[in-house]
């Protein structure tokens, strides 16, 4: 079956003889987090090559392609416009630029989420084939959505172009905190998602309704102060920030929208955003990224302490 | 020499469920009394790989060789105990592993050697070379879900031997294509010894491990029961063999239980393997023989029962150590024996037609359902000396004439 003779000739005569590379890699039962965090820095170009994957897979053998992700959050927009401007008439001034500010923000966190916790799951054939750091696969369905996010700003800038509407210069440099912030506070939830879907499968069914109470927590559709004045009276205003995404969503309502309180028809003053100065939403973001950074190092505890048996278990 | 891989004191153990629990109400109910056994798939495994070696892990199914390759890779944690692993490891544990059957060949290769931690600047710059050795030209833009069986075997390979590994671990994956294509492995994965690589290569394939490695480690229900030289861990293998034969019973599982089915062995070894010998069909006494000479094998047996419908496996190997030549009474559908007492087998070959060298001799005597009862390894090597003028290993017959051939004219 195996031809000695030949295989003596086309090997050549004297390959070199190679330096071996230094690198050490240590596999055992436990990964301190630090070594974790180094492994997906080296693995950089994977997490690169498996958002390129989800991206053309993702709209592959459909008509529109890529203008799906432009369409969804444009008909969701529409949805919400006529239940809420037209049917209850909640009296939000240029509410589509409104709604598409804290919508953007939203979609990304929830396609973050819902990708990444059945992750692991859908890729159980390279889990149970290749070595690689797992933490790769959910951290590449938060970067699909990312890039999702930024298609989706381009429509929302576009919005904004339409209806001549101003952003707020002065805290524009808050965009790149509550970025970070996003991404973090999403990435720390999907690597610790896609570890427990391996062991329990109900989190995917239980992540749709805890997603979507979420979603009535946060204030995309209704304003800020429409639920902190009632909460405030109650002495209970903190509350509102327990959900760590709401200081995110109204930083960007508030550099985008850019509307505070503006004068609607009849002469009143409807109270949407928090007049606060930008330093008092770069604290509320500096608390978001704490919280942020210790629920990633504690994703990456328990995603290490069961990564273990994920090929057994798939 | 430094070592490339060193295994120290690695445990795994799997948790067999009579039933997989895998949804919370589940959990909560059966809490705290999930029946489980604990099943040691490797137990305090101790290996040192030196840089530059190819070793063979033998061992039959669900002995762990799979898991060790699968720990050494990284794919799974042991238990307890560590692995350091030095350098780039390319585990081959199944050729296309990471394919996406929508993206093209091209986008493959870059998403299955970044998963093999191969940074992209290196891919393209080896590109043209994993395209050239996986043979698909112009294919390679298509979608890999259009690829045959064999163009998708191809493009796994070449993009597994193509990154550079310093380490290269190997599961049975030669077993998957047609010949043309497991000679080609063969052939890389020699160039990578003569380069100095390090190889890893799992394998129930005795006759592929001796023909590709140094030393070889027996893995027994999770225990090294042998190590050393191939040759020597082979024989070891075969013990282990024989052993589980005698006790029987059913084997447990290993690391992957869907490709891996247990199998039950029941047998007992009634008759032994006492002896082979060579003899020398000639007058003469001589040490050797020559090509084309005459040989017979004598096979002493010794019956501790009776025993009917006894097959005999004889293989002789190069002295590369390859098969030469290997016949099984029982795949021949050559009547068997009834043995009663102690005895001898004759094998007779009336031309052995090969080439200079000491040749090895194993034989294996068989029950009626085809099972090993008892065997020889490498014993009873005999010489032949070659005093023509021709080389390699068959004494092929030839012969050689000219004729002319008239030339046309226009």
């Amino acid at each position: 079956m195996l031809d000695w003779q030949s295989a003596e000739e086309e090997g050549g005569e004297a390959p070199a003889k190679r330096e071996s590379r230094d690198s050490l890699h240590v596999v055992a039962s436990r990964i301190p987090v630090r070594a974790r965090i180094v492994r997906i820095w080296v693995y950089r170009a994977l997490l690169l090559s498996l958002v390129r994957k989800e991206l053309s897979v993702k709209y592959k053998n459909s008509v529109l392609g890529f203008a799906w992700s432009m369409l969804n959050p444009a008909l969701t927009l529409v949805v919400y416009y006529i239940v809420f401007q037209i049917v209850f008439k909640n009296g939000i001034p240029q509410f589509a630029i409104f709604l598409l500010c804290g919508l953007v923000i939203w979609n990304f966190f929830s396609a973050s989420l819902t990708g990444a916790t059945s992750s692991v799951v859908a890729n159980a054939g390279i889990v149970k084939k290749v070595a690689f750091p797992r933490e790769v696969l959910p951290l590449a369905s938060v970067g699909s959505s990312l890039v999702f996010l930024f298609l989706q700003t381009i429509v929302l800038v576009i919005a904004l172009a339409i209806g001549r509407d101003v952003p707020a210069f002065t805290y524009l440099p808050l965009l790149i905190p509550a970025l970070i912030d996003l991404v973090l506070l999403a990435s720390a939830l999907a690597i610790f998602l896609a570890a427990v879907n391996v062991y329990y499968r109900d989190t995917q069914h239980l992540l749709e309704i805890l997603l979507m109470a979420w979603f009535w927590a946060t204030p995309v559709v209704y304003a800020y102060e429409v639920l902190a004045a009632p909460l405030g009276r109650h002495h209970i205003g903190w509350a509102f920030f327990v959900n760590p995404v709401t200081a995110i969503v109204i930083t960007f309502q508030r550099i985008l929208y850019a509307k505070v309180s503006p004068v609607v028809a009849g002469g009143a003053v409807m109270k949407i955003l928090p007049s606060n100065s930008p330093a008092w939403y770069l604290g509320q973001l500096a608390i978001v990224f704490v919280v942020s950074a210790v629920l990633f190092v504690l994703a990456l505890m328990v995603f290490g302490r069961i990564e273990g048996n994920f090929a057994e278990e798939l | 020499m430094a070592n490339a891989v060193e295994i120290e004191g690695v445990s795994k153990v799997f948790r067999l469920y009579q039933e997989k629990y895998t949804s919370l109400k589940e959990r909560v109910i059966k809490a705290g009394k999930i029946p489980f056994q604990e099943f040691y798939a490797l137990r305090d495994v101790n290996i040192n790989v030196e840089e530059g070696t190819s070793i063979g892990l033998l061992g039959h199914n669900g002995s762990g060789k799979s898991t060790l390759l699968k720990c050494i890779a990284g794919i799974i944690q042991p238990t307890s105990g560590q692995i350091r692993v030095k350098g780039r490891v390319s585990a081959m544990l199944e050729v296309g592993a990471g394919f996406h059957p929508e993206l093209s060949g091209r986008d493959n290769i870059y998403l299955s050697a970044t998963l093999l931690g191969v940074p992209v600047k290196e891919i393209t710059a080896r590109f043209d070379e994993i395209v050239a050795f996986s043979e698909l030209g112009a294919f390679i833009d298509n979608q890999v879900k259009y690829y045959s069986t064999g163009m998708y075997a191809r493009l796994g390979f070449a993009v597994a031997v193509n990154v550079d590994p310093d380490i290269l671990l190997v599961d049975e994956v030669l077993a998957v294509g047609d010949e043309n294509f497991q000679r080609k492995c063969i052939e890389r994965i020699r160039v990578f010894q003569k380069e100095g690589r390090t190889i890893v290569f799992v394998s129930h394939s005795p006759d592929l491990v001796r023909a590709t490695c140094e030393q070889a480690y027996v893995l027994d229900h999770g225990i090294v029961v042998g190590a050393g030289d191939t040759g020597s861990a082979i024989a070891a293998l075969r013990d282990s063999l024989q052993a589980n034969s005698q006790v029987g019973g059913t084997r447990i599982v290993d690391g992957s239980p869907e490709d891996e089915k247990p199998e039950a062995v029941h047998a007992v070894a009634s008759v032994e393997v006492t002896s082979v010998r060579a003899v020398t069909a000639s007058e003469e006494s001589r040490e050797h023989i020559f090509p084309h000479d005459p040989l017979k094998l004598e096979i002493g047996y010794r019956a501790n029962s009776p025993t009917t419908g006894v097959g005999v496996a004889v293989q002789i190997f190069t002295p590369g150590k390859e098969l030469l030549f290997g016949a099984n009474t029982r795949e021949m559908g050559i009547q068997s024996f009834d043995l009663d007492s102690d005895g001898v087998i004759e094998i007779n070959f009336d031309d052995l037609a090969v080439l200079d060298g000491i040749y090895g001799v194993s034989v294996t005597l068989l029950d009626s359902s085809g099972n090993p009862l008892s065997w020889l390894e490498d014993r009873a090597a005999f010489q032949v000396v070659n005093t023509s003028r021709v080389s390699g290993i068959v004494a092929l017959p030839f012969s050689i004439n000219s004729y002319s051939v008239p030339r046309l004219s226009n």
